[in-house]
């Protein structure tokens, strides 16, 4: 029996270099591309022939996911959320469609791979360092100080916050990879074993693994939310300054 | 001891970490059935806190899934 992470293997389709680097065109590519694609032709098919007052079934879908991305950002932000919806909608919604298309059989999850998690979760660190430093100068160097401490603490609490800062971008990368990489794995184990035994035995991990593929669509959605909700905390910290 | 059996002893191991994503999402889906029996209209916002809760303790199950793999990486 392979291993069962032998569907996470990418061999290039389109073979590309630049300056040395692979941009190859492989499967994960072409499902980014399709998913965005997905995406696009919704929202653009919600508003053919303009925008209704009495909306109809797919343009009240549309308003009803940015109603609800929009609750989200001023539920955390603030007033000045509706400065960051773009970026915090876009970012829920390109999430979203690359974890689902991951599940259509035959297509690749690109939010499986760490380094694609860890590039998301770098950049909004290094966004919420420039938002704090922008708003409040040196003098956001006090988010290290949690409110209400005495102050002989201090000395001690500062390389704790620092941690506790550095592990954000960290468990904000890992929670979305291992969640994505833990349910693909389990369902290739289980349709494996569901393969391999005869039809009187087969029929009971196969009926697990539609189950469990339910589940992983449900699991796509709340990681998704989940990275963007905490991307909102994220900036209302530097924002706000506790 | 050599490197592939300290290997599969460690990720043997690891799939011990699971039994605190275990109990917590237990507490998590029980206490949210406590709040919703005492006070039934405060479900739909409770649910959202649920949805987030569960996320938040299965992730910590699933940390220990990544040290599995990368054990297995690397034999």
């Amino acid at each position: 029996m392979e291993s069962p992470l032998h569907h996470f293997e990418l061999h290039p389709i389109i073979p590309l270099t630049l300056l040395g680097f692979d941009i190859s065109i492989n499967k994960a590519i072409l499902a980014m591309w399709v998913g965005l694609i997905v995406l696009f032709l919704v929202f653009r098919l919600a508003i053919r022939g303009g925008m209704k007052l009495i909306p109809g079934r797919l343009q009240s879908f549309a308003e009803m996911t940015l109603e609800f991305l929009l609750g989200m950002v001023t539920e955390y932000i603030g007033k000045e959320g509706k400065k960051y919806f773009p970026f915090i909608a876009t970012l829920f919604l390109f999430l979203f469609s690359c974890n689902l298309i991951g599940l259509v059989p035959g297509s690749y999850t690109m939010t499986s791979q760490l380094v694609v998690t860890g590039a998301f979760a770098i950049f909004i660190f290094l966004m919420t360092l420039v938002i704090g430093f922008a708003r409040h100068g040196l003098h956001f160097l006090g988010i290290l100080v949690p409110p209400g401490i005495p102050k002989v603490l201090i000395p001690l609490m500062i390389p704790i916050e620092v941690i506790s800062m550095l592990a954000r971008p960290l468990t904000l990368a890992v929670r979305l990879f291992a969640n994505m990489t833990a349910g693909h794995t389990l369902l290739g184990v289980l349709f494996g074993m569901a393969l391999m035994a005869p039809l009187y035995i087969g029929w009971l991990p196969f009926g697990f693994t539609v189950v469990v593929n339910g589940l992983e669509i449900f699991i796509a959605f709340i990681q998704a939310y989940i990275f963007s909700l905490l991307t909102c905390v994220y900036i209302s910290d530097a924002l706000k300054l506790h | 001891m050599s490197n592939e059996v300290g290997a599969l002893l460690g990720m043997a191991l690891c799939s011990l970490g699971f039994l605190g994503a275990a109990i917590g999402i237990g507490l998590v889906f029980s206490k949210m059935i406590e709040a919703v029996g005492r006070q039934p209209n405060a479900e739909p916002k409770l649910t959202k806190f649920l949805w987030i809760g569960f996320a938040f303790v299965e992730q910590f199950g699933l940390f220990s899934f990544v040290i599995a793999i990368l054990l297995m990486l690397k034999t």
